[in-house]
């Protein structure tokens, strides 16, 4: 079984040393990409690595220099979210 | 996009109040390519197919939003239709012991939910409208009392097409604390709605009349001054969010929306908005309107035939009832679709109260309801039927 070996945090080996922003509800994430993508930032909504939580749902991803710039236009924009994490 | 295209040549389609029809080509093919593409299930997986479909939802909420003047888009709950989302807003704020205002316009939509929190103890007043179906603003305020929590009002009659005047009710309910829930499934689309700046806490909008939408969709819109602590979910299951935690989640819009939503209609309905969007409601409701007069006009001078509500353009829709003397409404009906083409809805309009208010209950009235597709000439040739009928019934 080839893909047995990989299966545990192949995820967080995908995406380490980055960020993502955890939310409440997929309807906010979906409305975050939107909004970051609308000013420039580059994002990715992947799903939420499992070390962090067990939810089904999805989460944005970024690179940690994006983010100062991430934070702020949450905060502008009143997106609710619930953390913001390094993977 | 020729706007006077007909799908059937031969039909002439004056039932647009009940279900707008033909849609723009954009609103079906938004949803084959959704299909087609994309298909998957909106917010519940991470992988990209989900996520599209998670973004043709979130487009269909914006562009609503964008259209009512709702600010957050998270702030638009999806249901099956205008009748699933007034049940929503009834059932999840009115509870025993309180007092509910509302009007001799109302759809049993409204009506019946009403009806039903009355027998488990929610009192109901229902404001007398005039014989052209209109309310009048100054008799709100004596029916207000300590325990009313909310004004239920109909923004246009089905049945008479009157519009209610809801920035001075909202002014008014806004001051005095009481949940402004409006009925807008005969507006949403071809009448301009500002829910932040006319007060409006809720406002239930259908997907398939002039939002140009399919059949199955539909939402509430939710105030930015609504407390949604108090405000129930009626169903509570899966949403895609916090799926650890058995208890269901407490935010917009995942609060009510429980289940896998209709996608495939939430893409057409996308497309149908950004249609009217693209048009403009004020361009949609200008031709409508023109539409409208000159159909009243014709319609006035055939002898026999009675128009009800009001000839004012300013302060109706282009929904127009009336009657001929001496002929049944299943008739008139009838003839007018099986000899001329043209499409009516003939009785009483799930609408009871209304037609009680204006004198038609219980035979009801012929009701031709003009919609964005319809040209000069359908209203032309529907006069000329109208014409017709009323000569062999005389
Ligand atoms: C005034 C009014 N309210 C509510 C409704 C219900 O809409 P729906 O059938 O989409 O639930 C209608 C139309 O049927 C209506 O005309």
């Amino acid at each position: 079984m080839p893909f047995r070996k990989n299966r545990n945090n192949s995820m967080d080996r995908r995406n380490k040393g980055k960020c993502v922003v955890l939310f409440h509800s997929t309807s906010s994430a979906i409305k975050s990409e939107k909004v970051m993508k609308n000013a420039g930032l580059k994002v990715k909504l992947i799903p939420i690595p499992r070390h962090l939580s067990s939810d089904c749902g999805i989460c944005l991803c970024f690179e940690p220099r994006l983010k100062q710039e991430i934070e702020d236009s949450l905060k502008s924009n009143k997106i609710d979210y619930e953390s913001i994490e390094n993977i | 996009m020729n706007i006077f295209k007909k799908n059937a040549k031969d039909i002439i389609y004056l039932d647009n109040a009940a279900t707008s029809w033909p849609k723009p080509d954009s609103m079906l093919k938004a949803m084959i390519r959704y299909q087609e593409d994309t298909g998957a299930n909106p917010g519940r997986s991470g992988h990209k197919l989900s996520v599209e479909a998670g973004r043709v939802v979130y487009e269909a909420r914006s562009n609503i939003a964008e259209l009512l003047n709702v600010e957050d888009p998270l702030n638009i709950v999806f249901a099956q239709n205008a009748t699933a989302a007034l049940n929503l807003a009834i059932k999840g704020n009115l509870k025993a012991g309180d007092h509910v205002i509302t009007t001799g316009m109302e759809h049993n939509s409204v009506m019946r939910p009403l009806r039903e929190m009355e027998k488990g103890g929610v009192e109901i007043s229902v404001l007398h409208c005039g014989k052209e179906g209109f309310l009048d603003v100054n008799s709100i305020s004596s029916k207000i009392r300590s325990n009313t929590r909310m004004l239920v009002v109909n923004h246009a009659s089905n049945v008479t097409g009157s519009l209610a005047p809801v920035n001075e009710i909202g002014e008014l309910t806004a001051n005095e604390g009481i949940l402004l829930l409006v009925d807008a499934a005969q507006t949403a689309g071809s009448f301009p709605i500002d829910v932040r700046n006319a007060g409006i806490d809720l406002l239930a909008f259908t997907g398939h009349k002039s939002l140009l939408g399919p059949q199955g969709t539909g939402g509430l819109a939710i105030g930015e001054n609504v407390d949604i602590d108090s405000f129930k979910p009626l169903l509570s299951g899966g949403t895609g969010s916090k799926s650890e935690s058995e208890e269901h989640p407490e935010f917009l819009p995942d609060k009510y929306e429980s289940g896998t939503p209709n996608t495939i209609g939430l893409a057409g309905l996308a497309a149908g908005i950004k249609f009217v969007l693209d048009t403009g409601v004020e361009n949609i409701r200008k031709h409508e309107m023109e539409l409208a007069v000159m159909l009243i006009k014709g319609l006035e001078d055939i002898p026999g035939v009675t128009v009800y509500g009001t000839r004012d353009p300013e302060k109706r829709t282009a929904t127009v009832s009336i009657n001929l003397k001496g002929a049944g409404q299943n008739e008139v009906g009838q003839v007018l679709d099986e000899d001329f083409g043209i499409m009516s809805r003939v009785g009483l309009h799930c609408a009871p109260q209304a037609h009680r208010t204006i004198g038609t209950f219980p035979d009801g009235t012929v009701r031709l309801s003009i919609g964005y597709f319809n040209s000069p000439e359908d209203i032309q040739k529907t006069i000329r039927a109208i014409n017709a009928i009323s000569k062999e019934s005389q």
